[in-house]
């Protein structure tokens, strides 16, 4: 298959960007999106270009490293998985493809497609833990919690934080990924002994570093490769009501 | 030379841990503040680590080369977790653990240390639920388990397919926790690149910011190393793009000293090679083939006529199918260990039975278990593994059949570690798969995710005190010393020897040909002619990347290729150590397999007079051959017995 890519090119953080075209041939079907790149780079290399700087590690969609926004998609076209798994028989034979960094104001672009996410590890840094120091845990099974909260918490701890909610989101909000995380110990007995501080700083957290608000368009839902609810996000807001003001 | 003392604690082997935390040299909280640690990696044992040497109270510098530490590859695990809590009531118990993980490693894992492994297991599944890990849990609220190959009880913990990446996250909350509370200083996407050693102690390392370029010092106490394994040496492998060996590979080079590296493990059920441009292979979940039937043609015709796309797999009539597992194993059938699946399926395509596109393939059937069980109980069962299986590969597995091969999965060799996980250079330490310790010769499915966090959690917090003990007195070394000098130099040196050579070959290409020897060579099945011929194809490669890589950009700004080169250059070193060990090991043992030790059915030949011992490689420069030392096993609390699977 053969492709015409427009890729967002800048050299650093501090410079101006902007869109390249490339012509790529020969790719198979089967070749995942990232190896279409790894053939690109590979001729680029030995054309004396600068090869296009993108995250990834992990190719199996887990590590939330891949970050590309494909034809104004996050992830590009396909539900439910990153970029790393998307396949190019996703595309024509022929197809252009526009291929950018996640657009956000708390995401700086670093190079290229790389950008910088630490903002959300600032929010965990907050509060998205439970304060236990190794060696104080009980029994496994001292404390029972009911498998539909599990299995909720679960489904919200699947979070990869990858940021394609924020990329994805008009507002650049965060709260899909906060909420998750809220959620995650919300619903679990062991999470309940320090819910309010923790709804509270991560919220505080999360507007000082620049992320826009949520106004419940469910863009961040419909684009998430994990699919984290949309509730997460109504579990937050109680949480938050129910922490008051400090 | 240093002689290896493994420092097994005296006692029974129940009471060797007991013994050991009696008598071991603590540091009081007001000295902790005064101590500096470096842990190098963040996957399960280095988060894990790092979280709990700074809620003790020591300074902790953690490093990954990953944008967060929340990436490290850990978090691709999906079975599960084991421990010893018989909470199914199924008599499990320390003991049995402790036996299984040994048999499992085919008697070649040191049996102290292995034993204190499977004692602290209970305790990991009891932080983990503290911490808010979401382990599958029953209608009563109580945790389920499973079960998984070489073992007779259900003790594996899990979180859906996604153990590995609850577990991470918990050790990684665990860690922010203390970078709030100042204890710890993280610094994500940068790599270490030499081992700094002042008066034969372990002081620093060299690492590159991957953003800046920018080369930096920093001291420390001690070094940790949690840097994981060094499957990337094949090139394709089920590990992340970016796992490497550089920061193992520079303590080598350093004075410590490597332990069986030959010893990989190759994981049967893994989704085929497509093409030249593939950059990374897809395990799929070992409980498969709790269901799944695993055959190829019986007749050569049929194979060739699937390999063209002439005829399908389920146009292929029963009697014309050989399931060979069933066949060769009919006591255990599918569900024989990894290494033997991995290694009669390789006979097979070999024999130009095997099926896609490549040959190198085989079924894998759910007809009959769909049959039986309706196709809504195996949609239950493994539902997001047909999905993901479909994503890939563009098939219905409810269908026509999943193809599988194996493929390079974990590496039980690693740096040679004593009963308190030290290295040969005091003061360095390696934890999780980046040592060599708990998993012998194959390592069972759900042990690599107990070791991570049985490492960082419970085991090196104890002992690292018991060196540091005696460096209370030592202030801060300033990183301007002559050694620090030095090892800045050689990482310069070497960075800027890759990016003058401006040859006509790119760093992939090199690393898919190292790939090539490695697997044909040092894969699932190894012989003498083919060892030999890998270690001399190694250094012609090695010398040729010398001269004709082509590394663009520069040192001091983001250069992904630079990067992947420095690592390259050192699976193209680790990739012959690895054939030069499988070469001295003149038997059949666990994922390595000696075509000349073998019964006369093929299957695997110990030779437990002259080869229980754990080779420890010692470099000796670039000039001269490696020295091989041996630390002899000695199995005083279980009898050796071969393994049978018929």
């Amino acid at each position: 298959m053969d492709f015409t890519l427009k890729i967002w090119r800048q050299k650093n953080s501090g410079e101006k960007g902007k869109f390249v075209n490339y012509k790529v041939g020969n790719v198979s079907s089967d070749s995942s999106f990232l190896e279409m790149l790894d053939v690109l780079n590979e001729e680029l290399i030995l054309k004396n270009e600068e090869p296009v700087a993108f995250d990834h590690d992990c190719r199996e969609g887990i590590c939330g490293c891949c970050s590309l926004y494909i034809n104004g998609r996050p992830h590009g076209p396909d539900e439910l998985i990153t970029v790393c798994q998307l396949h190019m028989r996703k595309f024509k034979d022929g197809d252009s493809i526009v291929i950018e960094p996640w657009r956000a104001r708390p995401f700086p672009v670093i190079k290229d497609l790389i950008v910088d996410r630490t903002a959300f590890d600032k929010i965990l840094m907050e509060g998205g833990f439970v304060s236990v120091n190794t060696g104080n845990a009980p029994d496994a099974h001292a404390v029972p919690v009911p498998k539909q909260n599990a299995d909720l918490a679960f489904d919200a701890a699947a979070c990869i934080g990858c940021g394609a909610c924020v990329a994805a989101c008009k507002n650049a909000s965060a709260m899909l990924f906060v909420s998750a995380k809220v959620s995650q110990f919300a619903l679990l007995p062991q999470g309940r002994v320090e819910a309010k501080e923790r709804v509270r700083a991560m919220v505080a957290k999360m507007d000082e570093l620049g992320f826009g608000s949520c106004s419940n368009t469910g863009a961040c839902e419909a684009e998430c490769p994990k699919g984290i609810s949309l509730t997460n996000i109504a579990r937050i807001n109680r949480e938050f009501i129910k922490a008051g003001s400090a | 030379m240093v002689k290896l003392n493994s420092k097994i604690p005296a006692g029974p082997l129940a009471e060797k841990w007991t013994n050991y935390k009696a008598g071991q040299n603590l540091v009081n909280p007001a000295n902790k503040r005064k101590l500096d640690i470096i842990v190098v990696g963040t996957g399960l044992a280095g988060a894990s680590a790092a979280a709990s040497l700074g809620e003790m109270g020591f300074n902790v510098k953690s490093f990954c080369y990953q944008d967060s530490p929340r990436r490290a590859h850990s978090i691709a695990a999906q079975g599960g977790i084991n421990a010893a809590k018989n909470y199914q009531n199924d008599g499990d118990s320390v003991y049995r653990l402790f036996y299984d993980t040994i048999k499992g490693g085919d008697y070649r894992s040191r049996e102290s240390n292995v034993y204190r492994l499977a004692e602290v297991s209970n305790s990991i599944i009891d932080q983990c639920v503290a911490q808010g890990v979401p382990f599958a849990r029953d209608y009563g609220g109580y945790l389920v388990n499973r079960s998984f190959g070489g073992a007779q009880v259900s003790r594996t913990f899990y979180a859906k397919g996604q153990t590995g990446q609850q577990l991470l996250l918990g050790a990684f909350s665990a860690l922010m926790r203390q970078v709030k509370l100042g204890s710890v200083e993280i610094f994500p996407r940068t790599e270490m690149h030499d081992l700094v050693i002042i008066d034969g102690k372990a002081r620093g390392i060299i690492t590159r910011d991957l953003i800046t370029g920018k080369i930096e010092r920093h001291f420390a106490h001690a070094v940790v190393l949690a840097t994981g394994g060094y499957g990337n040496t094949y090139y394709l492998s089920t590990m992340a793009m970016g796992a490497n060996v550089s920061a193992a590979w520079m303590s080598y080079k350093r004075g410590a000293y490597f332990g069986n590296p030959c010893f990989v493990q190759i994981h049967p059920t893994c989704i085929p090679v497509h093409g030249d441009n593939q950059s990374k292979l897809t395990l799929m979940s070992e409980s498969l083939r709790n269901d799944g039937r695993i055959w190829v043609p019986k007749n050569l015709e049929d194979a060739k006529k699937v390999q063209k796309g002439e005829l399908k797999a389920i146009d292929i009539p029963e009697e014309n199918r050989d399931y060979y597992l069933e066949r060769r194993y009919p006591a255990f059938g599918n569900l024989v260990p990894r290494d033997v699946a991995s290694r009669a399926a390789k006979e097979r395509c070999d024999e130009g039975h095997g099926v896609g596109s490549t040959g190198l393939a085989v079924y894998l059937d759910f007809k009959d278990a769909i049959k039986r069980q309706g196709q809504k109980a195996i949609e239950e069962k493994y539902g997001n593994l047909f999905q993901m299986y479909e994503k890939i590969v563009d098939q219905n597995p409810y269908t026509s059949p999943m193809m599988i091969y194996p493929a390079i999965h974990y590496a039980m060799g690693g740096l040679w570690v004593d009963y308190e996980l030290q290295t040969t250079i005091p003061g360095l330490f390696a934890i999780g798969e980046a040592n060599f310790s708990d998993h012998g010769a194959n390592r069972l499915g759900a042990s690599a995710l107990m070791q991570g966090l049985a490492d960082g959690y419970f085991v090196l917090p104890y002992t690292i005190q018991n060196y540091l003990a005696s460096d209370i007195r030592t202030a801060k070394i300033p990183t301007n010393t002559p050694e620090f000098d030095e090892a800045e130099k050689n990482v310069r040196a070497k960075m800027e020897g890759l990016l003058k050579i401006q040859g006509k070959t790119t760093v992939d290409t090199f690393h898919k040909r190292l790939g090539k020897i490695m697997w044909d060579h040092v894969g699932m099945a190894r012989n003498k002619e083919g060892l030999q011929k890998a270690i001399d194809q190694i250094k012609a490669l090695r010398l040729e990347f010398w001269t004709d890589v082509k590394v663009p950009g520069k040192l001091d700004e983001m250069n992904t290729e630079l990067e992947k080169a420095t690592r390259v250059a050192d699976f193209l070193e680790m990739g012959e150590l690895m054939a030069r060990d499988a070469l001295q090991r003149e038997e059949s043992c666990g994922g390595h397999f000696r075509e000349e030790y073998q019964t006369p059915e093929g299957e695997a030949l110990r030779d437990d007079e002259n080869c229980t011992f754990v080779s420890a490689w010692e470099h000796k420069g670039a000039t001269q051959e490696p020295a091989l030392h041996k630390e002899d096993l000695n199995f005083e609390f279980i009898e050796v017995k071969q393994r049978n699977y018929k």
